[in-house]
């Protein structure tokens, strides 16, 4: 990055949460548990147009044990629920949980025998994002909140559930 | 106005056909559930209807019989759309499957058992399809209510 | 347990069962490779599928039943979230099928507007498509260029409707607005980006080894077999069955444009693939013809009792007023009766059976997606093939949660 240049062998001083923070906030691993049809404008946010990458957080891995944000784009079912939760159980601390547009936030505009009328009562959540589905501007605005989010997190706080 | 099809049919079952009709072009068809599984080998080996293109049920609550068992029928042939119906009372809620004359039926059938609890003899695998076992009734029966919520059942392998 | 009971249940496999070097894999709910959830419950020799389940239903919002509780315009939102990559032919073919149900024939405007919506919409279906089952046979590349184009037709659909992805474009009788005045030369500028994005996949795609061998011969179905399982769109059409239903039994003004249904002859992935390139130039023609030919007028049904008036009429005359209310709270009465209505959605026939029984509500709302029939038919297209052949396979039948399971 140059920086070595600039501090030679030198040493950077700073508090632990600071940097670890620092770390995990320009580097989420995301898992996109994607539903519906809130994915397609998960799609246009992750290519070229919108590009998530200039935020850190483009990498997608499709196990969650290897995840740090837990996408949930799109409505969530009561077949599903139960698949939602060992989604989200398996992943690794530290963890967070993006509930992507109005289905997985509050059920939406379904509110029949199928729907769980949002992901909260299933799993905890983050950042609600809403829009059905959300601009992919919305979804940019939450990945900036979400890393504010983190950076006002202390290593020590976090239960390790 | 009936079509040469209609009468076609109505030649052919003259005691099973209770009703021809056609309404904004749609030409229907209501026979007796017991000769669905012929009406359909009609259609398909002399009519030259080669697609099964909807297979659904309609519940008229209050009606006798309840339940009505719809397909829809086009034949590429000759471009050509025909709806089929049965009555299905709610006493017995069965017909015969399709399945062995249409592959495509298969899963048409499942959810129509799914939604509105319609047997079908002869089905080769009939389970719940878009629901999870375990679900108690049937959703789209007319007294389901729209927001009853059922207790959720854990995740099987 | 009763007999009842025991039948509701899934069947279980048991591993006693299963003889020497077979195996039980669960794809899915949620697997890496494929979009969409659904589980595919294999049984594999080695590489090979010798069995598998399709399970559906993670997708499962009570479409059919809310329809029956709200009036007919009211499910109109709900019908741009079953195949959420084409709205606009979910938004149309639902109009439609209310507009025959009341027995009305929209102005000429209206249905050049529809056909040039459902078109643009036809090709975010097949970019979508395209792009990830591409992405998911490891053209990276590939996706980013088509979803590039996808981004400027969603604009275009944007300036349209006012909605991206969900845009509610249609109403009973009508739309919710005309066109802008600029959308010839912004639908022209979308295009040339669509064009070179698309020569850049093609190029990279069609005659690329990698993809050719992933693709051709992997998935084929026979014209009968495709015939029998009730397939149509373009996977019946790779199949070699020209059916279209834009060309068997035109609707809206589909008989007045020069266009042509490509038809493949393997009815393997490959060929599935070339249909729907081909399809999105024969998408992009339709709607140079229809710009060219548009006519002017009024796009909405000029009935009180089908389309609600303009604001200014409502806040000046009592008739109208009058009407505004009762079409709000009451909603369109079509007459007692039941019709079908078939248009071509991007994955096939999209039809839509409405049984009215005289009110503002409908009876009954019934969909036939066109997925439906493709995803069932997804065991007979895997069976004997590789674990690895179900990716391009899943990718080419463009499965849609939102129109399979409503």
């Amino acid at each position: 990055m140059g920086l070595e240049t600039l501090f030679g062998h030198s040493y950077l001083t700073t508090r632990l949460d600071e940097a670890v923070n620092w770390a995990r906030k320009y580097s989420f691993f995301q898992y996109p548990f994607v539903t519906a049809c809130c994915g397609m404008e998960f799609m246009s946010t992750w290519a070229s147009t919108y590009d998530i990458a200039r935020f850190g957080a483009e990498y997608p891995r499709f196990s969650p044990r290897q995840a740090d944000v837990l996408f949930v784009v799109g409505t969530v079912n009561e077949k599903l629920a139960p698949v939602l939760k060992r989604v989200y159980d398996q992943m690794c601390e530290p963890k967070w949980v993006v509930s992507f547009g109005v289905c997985a936030t509050s059920g939406g505009f379904y509110d029949n025998y199928a729907t769980v009328q949002g992901i909260d009562k299933i799993i905890p959540v983050d950042i609600y994002i809403p829009g059905c589905p959300p601009r992919p501007e919305a979804v940019l605005d939450a990945l900036v909140k979400l890393q504010e989010k983190v950076s006002r997190e202390s290593v020590l706080d976090r239960k390790y559930r | 106005m009936n079509s040469y099809l209609l009468d076609a049919f109505k030649a052919r079952f003259p005691e099973d056909t209770l009703e021809t009709s056609s309404f904004r072009g749609d030409e229907t068809v209501v026979i007796r559930k017991e000769a669905l599984k012929a009406a359909a080998l009609f259609l398909r080996d002399e009519l030259g209807f080669d697609f099964l293109m909807d297979l659904t049920a309609v519940d008229y609550l209050p009606r006798q019989p309840r339940f009505e068992l719809v397909c829809h029928f086009y034949s590429s042939k000759h471009n050509y759309r025909l709806r089929l119906k049965c009555p299905v009372t709610a006493e017995d809620p069965s017909a015969a499957s399709l399945t062995p004359v249409w592959a495509g039926a298969n899963w048409f059938e499942r959810e129509v058992w799914d939604m509105f609890g319609i047997r079908f003899e002869g089905h080769p695998d009939l389970r719940r399809l878009l629901m999870y076992d375990g679900f108690e009734g049937h959703p789209l029966r007319k007294d389901y209510p729209l927001k009853k919520r059922q207790p959720r059942i854990a995740h099987r392998d | 347990m009763t007999d009842r009971k025991r039948q509701e249940f899934a069947k279980n496999w048991e591993l006693e069962k299963l003889e020497n070097g077979r195996m039980v894999l669960n794809m899915g709910p949620s697997h890496p490779a494929m979009h969409g959830i659904v589980r595919i419950e294999l049984t594999v020799e080695g590489e090979r599928v010798t069995g598998s389940d399709v399970e559906i239903g993670y997708l499962h919002r009570g479409f059919e039943k809310t329809c029956e509780n709200v009036t007919y315009n009211q499910c109109v939102p709900y019908t741009d979230r079953l195949n959420y990559i084409s709205p606009l032919i979910n938004n149309v073919g639902y109009a439609l099928a209310v507009e025959k149900l009341l027995g009305i024939e929209t102005t000429p405007r209206c249905q050049y507007i529809r056909v040039i919506m459902s078109e643009l919409s036809r090709i975010t279906d097949h970019l979508t498509c395209l792009g990830a089952s591409a992405m998911e046979l490891g053209a990276f590349t590939v996706y980013f260029y088509l979803i590039n184009a996808r981004e400027t037709l969603f604009r275009l659909a944007d300036s349209v409707a006012g909605g991206r992805i969900t845009p509610a474009y249609t109403r009973v009788g009508g739309l919710t607005r005309d066109l802008p005045a600029d959308f010839g030369q912004k639908a022209a500028e979308a295009f040339k980006v669509l064009g070179k994005n698309m020569a850049d996949a093609d190029k990279l795609l069609t005659r690329n080894r990698i993809f050719y061998d992933r693709m051709h011969g992997t998935g084929a179905v026979s014209k009968e077999e495709a015939i029998a399982l009730s397939f149509t769109g373009p996977v019946l059409r790779a199949s070699g069955v020209p059916l279209d239903v834009r060309k068997a039994t035109p609707y809206l003004v589909y008989d007045r444009f020069d266009f042509d249904i490509p038809v493949g002859s393997n009815g393997d992935n490959y060929d599935r693939y070339l249909v729907r390139m081909e399809e999105l130039r024969q998408s992009v023609r339709i709607i140079e013809q229809a710009l060219a030919q548009l006519p002017g007028g009024p796009v909405n049904y000029p009935d009180l009792g089908v389309t609600l008036p303009p604001k200014e009429e409502v806040y000046g005359n009592i008739e109208a007023l009058i009407s505004h209310f009762k079409l709000t709270f009451e909603g369109v009465k079509p007459p007692k009766g039941e019709i079908y209505q078939a248009v071509e959605g991007g994955n096939g026939e999209l039809g839509f059976y409405i049984v009215s029984d005289g009110t503002g509500r409908p009876w009954r709302v019934r969909v036939r997606p066109p997925s439906f029939t493709l995803t069932a038919g997804l065991s007979k297209l895997i069976q004997g093939a590789y674990i690895a052949d179900i990716i391009p396979t899943f990718g080419q039948i463009n499965m849609i949660g939102g129109e399979l399971e409503r």
